[in-house]
């Protein structure tokens, strides 16, 4: 570049012109880093500003605010245990729900829809994904647990609320709003994430692995079982983590049906609360002092557990991705 | 060789079938879910929609009529805000990554950062907002709001502008080069431009993500009874008007709620359709 620039032959003002672009450029260059430096420094400062304002209460009830039920904003005693178990059950009863109803769809979607339906169809599920959050919240509580509280809860209190030990999970008053509604409602918000995302992995599979599948004479179903699972194991599972992810941070679904009570109990019936449910209704409410900062407190957790399941499912993810390029 | 065994056949079959069926119920629950939904909305908003509720503000707890003028305007206010402000951010950020940072650590990390942020979860995005803005000037705003948003419309624009940016042909680039024009020019003018739709599709995605979100704005916008659009004071915005209609005791705020559920899933799916047809424009040519 230089011996081109100081070459006699090139006129001056051609070589200010240049001299002058590459001013400009390394100007263009820094000043778009720093915003893609943004990015990273806001979640830096998430991550500082949580740890600052919750330090407070850590200091105050030490590791024990994590496994202590009381939550008592009149005297000033929190502990929550009772938000995070509530936000871990929910999401774990959202996944035992969404992950099979999301690998059918995604079956369905990859291998056996016609081909004219497989975009509307596809569509369909990506808008399904799109709704708001809040809509969720009041199809859960208006429309979904009145009519889980008549027909559903004694259904299910009648037949696996009678197994021995087990059967006290669905134990209790026939309310509708609950755990395992908010868990349900979850599930319905997450099943289109998790859904796409198989379908996406699925989607990879070279077409000439599936066809020597199906020349030897195995059945679509064979297929999925011994083919397509197999090579796309990491991605599902990145897409499952993905889902996690969204049901343990998701905020207005699941204040609208969990019932909001600082309540453990055994059965899945019963009311409870999540850390993200628990910051939406007190947050607005909480002095400074020990409860707002036990708020930050539980949001600091919330914020670890999510980081840390979103980690994993983007490895898994990368990892699918470059066995893709090795495989090929 | 072949081993004809009948049971063997019959089992896989069977198998299959049962699969298979299993895959067309899921997908059959997804459509009804989605079905029941939209018809749910459509029924129950659509009798709350009325010229009142977009020329009205929202009304005193007990007093009949009224609408969620101050919400909505409030709404689109904080929102145009947030696309002004998360555009730029957003788009450079993206041509960073896409032109600049190919392998380096710094844009692998930010990469990854912006994954994360895509997904974190919106209740702390608005508490830390609250923690840096609403508690060092002591008062909920309609920019703190907005600031809320942008956060989390950020991560959509770098994404996508990155990802489409990644699909223009390297050609492209390196006839502009050739012919001597500095890499910013080749960015901007080149680049960006020729991956216009899909960035257009970023943006209105991001814009159709924040529209709906509602936890953000709890703590950082607040919610306001009456009309104003001052973005220095707490300021209405339909999603926390709903929620609050929602939850109350009265039925015509729970009837204006489902009318605001309506508007804002309706201007959601809008979005997110529009964004998908001029993705396909950019196909088609």
């Amino acid at each position: 570049m230089d011996a081109v620039l100081n070459n006699n032959t090139v006129s001056p003002k051609v070589l200010s012109i240049a001299k002058q672009q590459r001013v400009v450029d390394r100007v263009f260059k820094y000043t778009i880093q720093f915003f893609a430096l943004s990015v990273l420094l806001t979640l830096l400062g998430i991550i500082a500003s949580l740890i600052f304002n919750a330090a407070p209460a850590l200091s105050k009830f030490g590791f024990g605010f994590f496994t202590t039920v009381e939550w008592d904003v009149v005297n000033g005693e929190f502990g929550g245990l009772i938000a995070i178990y509530g936000t871990i059950i929910t999401s774990v009863i959202a996944l035992i729900i969404a992950v099979p109803l999301s690998f059918g769809i995604a079956v369905f979607l990859t291998e056996m829809c016609p081909s004219i339906l497989r975009r509307p169809l596809g569509t369909a599920i990506e808008i399904l994904a799109a709704v708001p959050s809040i809509i969720y919240g009041m199809f859960g509580l208006f429309i979904f647990a009145p009519i889980f509280a008549q027909y559903i809860q004694p259904a299910l209190a009648g037949t696996l609320g009678q197994i021995p030990g087990f059967g006290i999970l669905f134990s209790g008053a026939f309310n509708g709003i609950g755990i395992l509604c908010a868990g349900l409602i979850l599930a319905m918000m997450i099943l289109p994430f998790i859904a796409s995302v198989m379908r996406d992995v699925f989607e990879i599979v070279p077409p000439v692995l599936k066809e020597s599948a199906y020349g030897i004479g195995c059945t679509t179903w064979e297929v999925v079982r011994n083919v397509v699972l197999p090579y796309t194991k990491t991605g599902v599972i990145g897409g499952i983590m993905l889902g996690l992810g969204r049901a343990l941070g998701e905020t207005m679904a699941v204040t609208f049906v969990i019932g909001n009570a600082h309540k453990l109990s055994a059965s899945l019936f019963a009311p409870g609360n999540s850390i993200a449910s628990t910051l939406a209704n007190e947050f607005g409410e909480a002095e400074v002092g020990a409860h707002y900062s036990s708020l930050f407190a539980l949001g600091l957790a919330l914020f670890v557990i999510t980081f840390i399941v979103l980690t994993l499912a983007k490895f898994m993810l990368m990892r699918m991705e470059a066995n893709q390029g090795a495989k090929t | 060789m072949i081993s004809r065994d009948p049971t063997l056949f019959a089992k896989r079959k069977r198998a299959n079938l049962f699969g298979l069926t299993f895959s067309l119920v899921a997908m059959s629950i997804g459509m009804i879910f989605l079905l029941w939904i939209l018809a749910i909305l459509l029924f129950k908003g659509f009798s709350a929609i009325s010229p009142a509720l977009f020329l009205e503000i929202s009304p005193a707890p007990g007093t009949p009529g009224g609408g969620l003028a101050n919400a909505i305007i409030g709404s689109l206010l904080m929102v145009f805000f947030c696309a002004f402000l998360s555009t730029p951010i957003g788009i450079l950020a993206g041509i960073y990554l896409s032109e600049y940072g190919d392998n380096n650590k710094f844009s692998q990390v930010t990469r990854f950062v912006t994954d994360i942020m895509l997904s974190a979860p919106s209740i702390v995005i608005g508490l830390f907002v609250y923690a840096i803005i609403v508690y060092q000037v002591k008062h909920f705003s309609g920019w703190a709001g907005t600031v809320a948003l942008s956060l989390i419309a950020i991560p959509v624009v770098v994404r996508t502008t990155e990802n489409m940016l990644k699909l223009v042909p390297s050609t492209l680039r390196e006839a502009a080069f050739a012919l001597g024009a500095p890499k910013w020019k080749v960015s901007l003018t080149v680049v960006l431009r020729a991956a216009k739709s899909g960035v257009i599709t970023g943006v209105l995605l991001a814009i159709a993500r924040v529209s709906g979100e509602t936890a953000p704005l709890l703590f950082t916008a607040l919610n306001n009874q009456f009309f104003s659009t001052n973005m220095n004071a707490p300021m209405a915005n339909l999603p926390v008007m709903i929620f609050q209609f929602a939850m109350s005791p009265y039925d015509n705020w729970v009837n204006l709620a489902w009318g605001g559920a309506l508007l804002i899933t309706f201007a959601v799916l809008g979005l997110n359709i529009l964004a998908r047809v001029v993705l396909r424009e950019k196909v088609s040519v």
